[in-house]
């Protein structure tokens, strides 16, 4: 019953739906890039260069002759996929932080934790890439650290600030009582009781990791060629705007859409998992 | 007041030290000799020994992070080898550009999210508000550096009203150069206005509906009264924080847009920098960078004791 229930709100739910279509469209258009485009994006066809958008290149072509929607198609591979992973990489090393220093609260291990967040809070994620790429040098795999390193300190302090009051609640005490240790009722209590704030968050920050990910390949810090992204296309497109202004466009609505689309949902998703917590526009 | 001044200053002076070993270390992580890293597969090896001397790479790691503390603490933030100029000259040449696009940029924010935030709150659910809040949804999902170009494509290259790029230097007219920051510090405003309207509007929303705010409507004050008198001010705290917050993205957000409009300001140096492998450059840079963003952030945390005395009496 409460599932049903559940669903029906969510349809309900115009920002959520909105959100879902969007980002849908875009991780629907990576898989099936996966297997198909229009046109291959690795052949160069420089007699059909800088096409305008016509029923046969839909987006046009760059200035090799590359058909721009079949691009914007294989750039949402990677723009997800490094946006994906840089979730990951908070969601988990960052709650068991947050868990920990929770458990701990007061102690030493919270205090270290806490500092060692404000610190890498005071390094823009930009800042982090650009220490690494100028040690490494640019990847695609770089940037994903970077934009990771960032979200961190994200999950840590959400999860720590929400596990505290739950510390305090029966049930926790309870299972104290039974001889369950800290670990273990993080793990098995406290984590199934913050999942849905996790989620939500989890889509604010793969919106914010797309962006990241856009501004870190636009000055050359993210994916190299061959491997497409939106944010190096633009970087391209930016030298011929004058004659080939369509270039610009496409991969930023792309850019846009995605992040709109995952803001809207993660929106909806708030509203829906927990209506205390009321939408400040961050 | 005091005791509170003195916890917060040592931790800012602890954050500092750890983001200058952090720093350092990662510069020293770089694979091999920085001298050989700096200059490349191909130079000779006396080259190469002359820069590890310039650098003091014979010395220990300890005296050369001392030596590079130091040097900052008193302006000297080395040489750059590939301009072959002190870097503090470079850097202050540079700030001529950052700083007052990102005050520009910060102003631009502020100007507009104040007014827009508290005319959306002050008339919820009403087609005003809807708008402001659809407008500032799509203001926060639009990748910067994309709506600059887009910015360049239409008041640069078809009105003809802004130059696609560059700057004049001060030299050319106050104006002059404002003129060459606009379209950059527009790019930089509108994500940071969009998310600042919205935190001004729902902490307004917030405010407006507190028992106080009902006995100042009750003891007959009109709504205009309530909202400059009582609920403006107290609306204020979470605003200052991400305005706090959001001087650190302006910096990050500089380094991208300098490079959309080829500003020559911080963003394109770091750039040039790890292009040419002059991680003296990029080291000081780096640091200067951080500084900026823990120092706005401790001046952020005096600002909120400032405005409301509990948090001074909870340390």
């Amino acid at each position: 019953m409460a599932e049903t229930g559940f669903l029906k709100s969510a349809v309900r739910s115009r920002n959520l739906m909105l959100g879902l279509a969007l980002t849908s469209v875009f991780a629907i258009a990576a898989l099936v890039s996966l297997i198909w485009t229009p046109y291959d994006v690795t052949v160069l066809d420089i007699a059909s260069k800088l096409k305008s958008p016509s029923a046969e290149h839909l987006f046009g072509t760059d200035h090799f002759g590359r058909d721009t929607f079949s691009m914007v198609m294989v750039g949402a591979q990677t723009s997800i996929a490094v946006a994906f992973i840089a979730v990951g990489i908070g969601i988990g090393l960052g709650v068991p932080l947050g868990l920990a220093a929770a458990a701990n609260r007061g102690g030493w291990l919270d205090e270290v934790i806490m500092r060692g967040n404000d610190l890498v809070f005071a390094f823009p994620s930009l800042l982090i890439a650009i220490m690494i790429t100028a040690v490494f040098g640019p990847s695609a795999v770089n940037a994903i650290i970077a934009i990771g390193i960032f979200n961190i300190p994200v999950f840590a302090r959400l999860s720590r600030g929400a596990a505290l009051p739950l510390w305090t609640r029966e049930f926790i005490l309870s299972a104290r009582v039974a001889g369950k240790g800290a670990t273990r009722i993080s793990a098995e209590h406290i984590l199934p009781n913050i999942t849905n704030l996790l989620i939500v968050q989890g889509t604010i920050q793969f919106s914010l990791g797309i962006l990241a990910e856009a501004g870190l390949s636009y000055v050359g810090l993210g994916a190299q060629p061959p491997t497409p992204s939106w944010g190096r296309m633009l970087a391209e497109s930016q030298t011929l705007i004058s004659i080939a202004p369509h270039l610009a466009l496409f991969p930023g609505f792309a850019i846009l859409l995605t992040v709109l689309g995952l803001n809207l949902a993660g929106d909806g998703l708030r509203d829906l998992l927990d209506p205390r917590i009321r939408r400040t526009g961050r | 007041m005091l005791p509170y001044l003195i916890k917060r200053l040592g931790s800012l002076i602890v954050s500092l030290l750890v983001a200058s070993l952090v720093i350092f270390a990662c510069i020293e992580v770089v694979p091999g000799d920085p001298a050989s890293f700096m200059l490349g597969i191909n130079a000779q090896p006396d080259t190469v020994d002359a820069l590890r001397e310039e650098l003091g790479l014979n010395q220990t790691i300890a005296q050369r992070y001392m030596s590079w503390i130091t040097g900052l603490l008193t302006g000297d933030m080395g040489t750059s080898y590939t301009y072959r100029s002190p870097v503090s000259d470079i850097v202050a040449d540079r700030l001529q550009v950052s700083l007052p696009l990102a005050l520009y940029a910060l102003a631009l924010t502020v100007l507009v999210a104040f007014p827009v935030g508290v005319l959306a709150a002050a008339r919820r659910g009403s087609a005003t508000d809807l708008s402001v809040m659809g407008v500032t949804q799509l203001g926060i999902a639009v990748p910067n550096f994309w709506f600059a170009i887009l910015m360049v494509i239409v008041f640069a290259i078809n009105l003809g009203w802004f130059s696609a790029g560059g700057f004049p230097g001060w030299d050319a007219g106050f104006f002059a150069g404002l003129k060459a920051l606009t379209l950059p510090a527009v790019a930089l405003a509108l994500p940071q206005a969009s998310i600042l309207a919205r935190v001004m509007r729902s902490s307004l929303l917030d405010t407006l509906s507190e028992d106080y705010i009902r006995s100042a409507r009750a003891k007959g004050l009109t709504k205009r009264q309530v909202m400059w008198r009582h609920a403006l001010r107290n609306a204020m705290i979470p605003v200052l924080t991400i305005i706090g917050l959001q001087f650190s993205f302006l910096l990050a957000g500089a380094i991208i847009i300098e490079n959309v409009f080829f500003l020559p300001g911080l963003g394109r140096l770091v750039f040039q920098a790890i292009t040419q492998r002059d991680l003296i450059v990029v080291e000081s840079v780096v640091m200067l960078l951080v500084f900026a963003v823990i120092l706005v952030n401790f001046l952020v945390d005096l600002a909120y004791a400032w405005v409301d005395p509990r948090l001074r009496a909870r340390s």
